[in-house]
């Protein structure tokens, strides 16, 4: 859709962003407004393209890795999963089972880390300052954990091709575990503090509806489809990992609108501690890291594709080797720009302020939108 | 009548920086962090520090703005508040003009914030801007009715204007005993009546970046900030007139009563503003005409039904 | 009528048991941290820049100037000149220009002798880019001043046709 401006002279046009406080990123909106209401939309991106995907032709295997925690920063963990995934996959490398369960309790915990951002961000776009500094004061903790046996607090470079690059430690298991029980202890006053308030019902309630149809034919995945009542998730539906090997459950919502997408979220930071609480009770003993990893790693010819589950949907890493040490051509396949997508379906012939709450509800990285 | 209006001015600026300080405060200790702590003992000093770097920096006018109308529209929003203060009894002596239609005064003089922000919003030219101006009055406009007939049911039950009878009246009980109900719609709408949050509608950060005040910057943005605190401080001042028994207390001395009550009423405001999200536009207007207005007519009712059988 | 008084009371009364959380955490203590007078103690594993580690034995560096560092890192940060002495190379240069390096680690593990490990520096901030050049042999000989030991002395090579630059042969 192209928007020409000044052919009706009742609407006017206005630009949302590329600096505005809602768009959590360099993205624009452009707005074809009609008094408050939208009647046009058109999402404008590309302000912060790097070219991820170009640069992997030009970088070993290895070197590729420390890109993928700047695509999404906020679930670097799952998206160093799916490219070493994508690589073992395509080398044949086998991961000890020690370090898969180190992977699935780093990347659950950075998963939680993610959506309680996501939580706190949103909250401010609806004018909510408070359980942003609550959800920060959790987060915290989670970061420390990770700071603890990966060596940074965002943009994780941890996963290697064939395990993890450190072990963990009984201080580690001992700090998650007191998450787990302290996170628990705070569903009640976020509870009080935000699902049941009457303002945010009336916010969120039947507003910026996702049909089930509509979800699929634009390809969103994550917590927005499953919000819509298609319970799909890649931890299930494709498993990976030891996944399998856990007890969860994929909470999915009824009517598709933003309160359904908030509440899955919620509830998926509660699957997260189940699942970290069974792999830390399961954890098994022995290497982390899989013999005989050539250092210059040179799979042979062939193309493969591995999907995980981030916190915002299906992040695929799709690659083709010509038999090099680099990578012929990689393709990401990110969440958030399939999700960003059904925007300007959703947000036409409602508010600016609705607007706002719609887009906040996708939980869109735009750095992974534009990677 | 000199003495008065500099002492006005004097309080009005000492009221705004510490209330500044302690909307900080109360958010920074409701966030679980410490706020304000590097100037003066736990960053008393900070809100003067911030005024003067406000009143040293350059006054941006943008190209394209209705000039006249853009520069009055700060100071209209400084002026009424002056002669709001003239009214509000302090204590029994700390009055500057007793008036006998003390309360309309307050009620007329700050609906001339609305004037304010229109001119603003719509002189900026930008669009945003034009938004919060447009939200802003709608908002006041609805919000304007409930406060009154909620006022007016003391007023019937005092059968004077002037807020020293109005204070004499609740010797015995106050006012927020007999009508507890005129004083949660006298809070919530007078929260909407200074902006703010759940309520603040006309300068959403997340939707219209800063609203009304998007282009103004140094000082012409301070005065908008020092008015809405100082509107803050207004209306809890008539709330403790109306509803807290004024400057009536035991041993300390009225005026700090008088205080003590004013600064309990804005804290109560900054938590809700700490508290709740914001509202959406039409909400906001819906719960105005369809839930205030009709609660406060029912109230206003039930008062003169008491009234005239007991 | 009773669901319109009902859906009123329900909604003041969630609006009550948030600010009922608000208050509860109003009288809490602090979380926070007063960066700069108090500071926290970084992690074991916590990834600073790099830097050279000095050998508790023979309390020097342990880099034979192979360039695998150099040639590993993807932001091509790294920068090693060696020069042989007496068969065996040792680096006269080690500097990295930490403002483009990404913390991955893979110089770390490429290492062949174990050369390098993360330092657990943060407070950096520097008002130009090259204040970000950090020079790794100037570290190491700062380390060594604190265990009393004059800086390192700079290996001569003995020929001139024998001085090469790792990122030459890279
Ligand atoms: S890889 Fe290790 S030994 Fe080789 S140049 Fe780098 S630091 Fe020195
Ligand atoms: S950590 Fe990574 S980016 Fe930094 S110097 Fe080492 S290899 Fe280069």
């Amino acid at each position: 859709m192209m928007l020409e401006p000044g052919i009706e002279e009742k609407t006017f046009y206005l630009n949302l962003g590329p600096q505005h406080p809602s768009t959590h990123g360099v993205l624009r909106i452009l707005l074809e407004m009609d008094g408050e209401f939208i009647a046009n939309s058109e999402p404008v991106i590309g302000y912060g393209h790097r070219a991820h995907e170009k640069m992997a032709e030009l970088r070993t295997y290895q070197q590729y890795l420390p890109n993928l925690g700047r695509v999404d920063y906020l679930h670097a963990l799952a998206y160093n999963h799916g490219y070493c995934l994508a690589v073992e996959r395509l080398a044949g490398i086998e991961v000890p089972e020690r370090a898969e369960f180190i992977r699935v309790i780093t990347s659950e915990l950075n998963r939680i880390a993610s959506h309680l951002l996501w939580f706190g961000a949103y909250l401010l776009d609806l004018g909510a300052f408070t359980p942003f500094l609550y959800c920060f004061d959790d987060r915290e903790n989670v970061v420390d954990i990770l700071d603890r046996v990966t060596g940074s607090r965002l943009t994780y470079c941890y996963f290697r091709f064939g395990g993890v690059r450190d072990d963990i430690d009984d201080e580690f298991i001992a700090g998650c575990r007191a998450f787990i029980t302290r996170l628990r202890s705070r569903w009640q006053d976020y509870d009080d503090l935000v699902t049941k308030n009457v303002i945010f019902i009336n916010r969120t309630r039947d507003v910026g509806i996702i049909t089930p149809e509509q979800a699929l034919k634009y390809g969103v995945t994550g917590p927005c489809l499953r919000g819509s009542g298609i319970p799909y998730d890649i931890r299930r539906s494709e498993p990976y990992s030891v996944y399998p090997l856990f007890d969860f459950e994929i909470p999915i919502g009824e009517r598709g609108d933003i309160m359904d997408r908030y509440v899955v979220r919620l509830c998926e930071m509660e699957q997260s501690l189940r699942i970290i609480e069974q792999a830390l009770d399961k954890l098994p003993n022995g290497p982390i890291m899989a013999e005989k990893v050539p250092k210059r790693l040179k799979p042979a010819e062939g193309e493969v594709y591995a999907a995980v589950e981030s916190g915002r949907g299906e992040f695929g890493t799709y690659i083709v080797s010509k038999g090099d040490t680099k990578p012929y051509r990689i393709k990401l396949r990110v969440p958030s720009f399939s999700n960003l997508s059904i925007i300007s379906e959703l947000i036409k012939d409602t508010l600016v302020a609705d607007m706002v709450a719609i887009l906040g509800s996708f939980d869109l990285v735009i750095p992974e939108v534009d990677r | 009548m000199i003495v008065a209006l500099i002492g006005v001015i004097a309080l009005v600026s000492v009221n705004a920086l510490f209330l500044i300080w302690m909307e900080r405060k109360v958010a920074a200790h409701i966030q679980l962090r410490p706020g304000p702590m590097e100037v003066g003992y736990h960053g008393a000093l900070q809100t003067v520090a911030d005024a003067l770097k406000l009143m040293g920096k350059e006054l941006i006018t943008p190209d394209e703005v209705d000039r006249p109308v853009y520069l009055l529209a700060p100071i209209i929003i400084f002026l009424p508040v002056l002669v709001l203060f003239l009214v509000i009894p302090f204590s029994p002596n700390l009055i500057i003009r007793d008036l006998n239609v003390g309360i309309l005064l307050i009620f007329a003089f700050s609906s001339l914030t609305v004037l304010s922000i229109l001119m603003a919003g719509w002189s900026s030219n930008n669009k945003y801007s034009v938004f919060g101006a447009i939200r802003s009055i709608a908002q006041n406009i609805a919000y304007e009715i409930p406060l009154l007939i909620t006022a007016m049911s003391i007023i019937l039950m005092v059968g004077s204007f002037k807020l020293t009878d109005i204070v004499a009246a609740q010797d015995k009980v106050w006012f927020v005993v007999i009508q507890p109900l005129a004083f949660l719609l006298y809070i919530i709408c007078a929260t909407a009546e200074t902006n703010r949050a759940p309520f603040d509608i006309p300068e959403a950060e997340s939707e219209l970046v800063a609203g009304f005040h998007t282009e103004y910057s140094g000082m012409r943005f301070g005065l908008f900030f020092l008015a809405e605190y100082t509107n803050m401080f207004v209306v809890s001042a008539v709330a403790t007139v109306l509803f807290l028994g004024g400057w009536r207390g035991w041993i300390l001395p009225p005026v700090v009563w008088f205080l003590i009550k004013v600064y309990a009423i804005i804290f109560l405001i900054m938590w809700f503003r700490w508290t709740f999200p914001r509202l959406r536009f039409d909400q906001l207007i819906t719960f105005a005409w369809k839930v205030l207005i009709p609660l406060a007519f029912v109230n206003l009712l039930v008062t003169a039904l008491a009234i005239k059988l007991f | 009528m009773v669901a319109y008084f009902r859906e009123m009371f329900v909604g003041l009364w969630s609006l009550v048991a948030g600010m009922a959380v608000t208050i509860r955490y109003f009288v809490r203590p602090i979380v926070t941290v007063q960066y700069p007078r108090q500071k926290l103690t970084m992690t074991p594993k916590y990834r600073g820049h790099i830097e050279l580690i000095m050998d508790p034995e023979t309390n020097t560096h342990r880099c034979t100037a192979c360039g695998m560092c150099v040639r590993t890192c993807p932001s091509s940060l790294i920068t090693v000149e060696g020069v042989k002495v007496k068969k065996k190379k040792l680096p006269v240069k080690h500097v990295i220009d930490y403002s483009y390096c990404s913390l991955c680690g893979l110089c770390v593990e490429v290492c062949p002798t174990n050369a390098l490990k993360f330092s657990n520096e943060y407070r950096l901030a520097g008002y130009q880019r090259q204040d970000m050049v950090i020079d790794l042999m100037a570290r190491l000989d700062a380390e060594r001043a604190t265990v009393g030991l004059p800086p390192l002395p700079i290996p001569t090579p003995e020929s001139e046709e024998e001085t090469t630059s790792a990122e030459e042969k890279a």
